[in-house]
């Protein structure tokens, strides 16, 4: 066992975990932070997308102790006093959000992607959440949403 | 079925140099483990042989992109994104640049790191293709210290590298030499977005007064290991660019290639294919 200290959504956190457990299940499981999803365990769906030191990671790939130290945001931590991040707003109006499994992850891929590019290009939006796959919307949806929250929408 | 984590053992020792001394006091023992978009993923699905692994994703000795007048040398531990943030790599090697970017989707490529593509060893890898291209060096470090070779000696077989148990890949090296040189590259998988390549081809070539006077072309998913299609390159060095040259160009490569039939294609659609994107390149440097 491994102790593991890391912020998530700006609480310090320290677990006493396998080291080798994947990150995602320390969330879920130890922290009990359970909007971040399980998709395909494999890399290939972003369920798991959480921000890490900023950046966009698979949280299913990631060792528990390679997060010692980091600072970790997870979808729990983009709302602000039970207020809906524009981003969260946007996907609600948008359609973008269905069944909701992917959402968490989508919701941080666009994050991720809007602080990359405020005004992402359509190709820009597609390739910044080619990672995260969605069985609902059919995407379109999806990009309109993060093109309205690019535009300033629902702030 | 997900493996019990509980089984593995992973230690993060603080530098480069304990890191060494760790794999060089019970050599094979250890596995590296960088971005874990490889070995993250047998720990998933309960292929993960390995029990005992170490982390040097935190290792900033092996994370670095250094330019040189005569190379740029590119730290193991450097992930996809940096390469794809860097402006010398943009301006000299467009086809890693272009690998890396097809390397899986952009929450892998912030983790994955172009020392862990090479050493995964896959035949299928992204970046291999454009390394052979454009003649990388690969330097590898163990306690007793560095040792350089070329890439193209590095991949032994399938999933088989010339590192010794106690090494670790240290660094690759390309030479910034291609001016006026025109570049190639090409990967054909299911589908645009993060799939697993049936077959890839980058090439460079350098003409001169319509004759082909300098050619070097890698491939993926063609042998049991990302390899440099010499016998093509031997057959079209010094020719003119035209339909029999293009003939004897696929000819070559076909001698060459030995594909294999697996869940992702089949060795004749990757053979027929690999043809396509020689001749696709050919046709490419008569314009």
């Amino acid at each position: 066992m491994s102790n593991v200290t890391f912020t998530v959504n700006g609480n310090r956190q320290t677990v006493d975990v396998p080291p080798m457990k994947r990150l995602l299940d320390v969330l879920r499981e130890d922290l009990h932070l359970t909007g971040t999803k399980e998709g395909c365990g494999e890399g290939e769906c972003g369920a798991c997308a959480v921000l890490f030191n900023g950046e966009l990671v698979n949280s299913c790939l990631v060792p528990a102790l390679q997060a010692n130290g980091a600072r970790l945001c997870t979808i729990e931590g983009v709302s602000t006093e039970g207020r809906l991040h524009p981003i969260q707003q946007c996907f609600l109006e948008k359609g973008g959000a269905q069944c909701g499994i992917c959402t968490p992850g989508m919701i941080l891929a666009t994050h991720h992607l809007l602080e990359k590019y405020p005004n992402p290009t359509l190709e820009q939006i597609q390739e910044g959440l080619a990672g995260n796959l969605c069985r609902c919307t059919g995407y379109m949806r999806i990009f309109e949403a993060v093109q309205e929250a690019a535009a300033g929408g629902a702030r | 079925m997900r493996s019990d984590a509980a089984l593995f053992e992973l230690e993060a020792p603080a530098t480069l140099d304990a890191v060494l001394a760790q794999i060089a006091a019970e050599p094979g023992k250890y596995t590296a483990i960088a971005g874990g978009t490889e070995l993250m993923v047998a720990l998933g699905t309960g292929r993960l042989v390995q029990r005992s692994l170490l982390s040097i994703q935190h290792l900033d000795e092996l994370r670095f992109i250094r330019v040189e007048d005569d190379a740029i040398h590119i730290g193991a531990g450097t992930t996809f994104t940096d390469i794809r943030r860097d402006a010398a790599i943009a301006e000299d090697l467009p086809l890693l640049i272009q690998s890396a970017s097809w390397t899986g989707s952009v929450a892998n490529q912030n983790r994955g790191t172009l020392g862990g593509n090479i050493c995964n060893a896959s035949p299928a890898a992204d970046t291999p293709p454009a390394l052979l291209a454009y003649g990388a060096t690969v330097t590898l470090i163990s306690a007793i210290g560095k040792r350089s070779l070329p890439y193209s000696d590095f991949h032994l077989g399938y999933k088989r590298t010339a590192l010794r148990p106690d090494e670790l890949l240290h660094s690759i090296s390309v030479p910034r030499e291609f001016d006026g040189y025109r570049q190639y590259i090409r990967k054909v998988g299911t589908r645009n977005a993060q799939a697993i390549s049936k077959v890839a081809l980058a090439g460079i070539a350098l003409i001169e007064g319509e004759v082909i006077a300098d050619i070097r072309i890698g491939a993926a998913s063609l042998a049991d290991r990302p390899i440099r299609c010499g016998a093509a390159e031997a057959t079209l060095l010094g020719r003119r660019i035209n339909e029999a040259t293009i003939r004897a160009g696929r000819a070559a490569l076909a001698s060459e290639a030995k594909p294999i039939d697996d869940i992702r294609s089949t060795a004749m659609y990757r053979a027929a294919v690999a043809e396509n994107l020689l001749e696709e390149f050919l046709r490419s440097l008569m314009s």
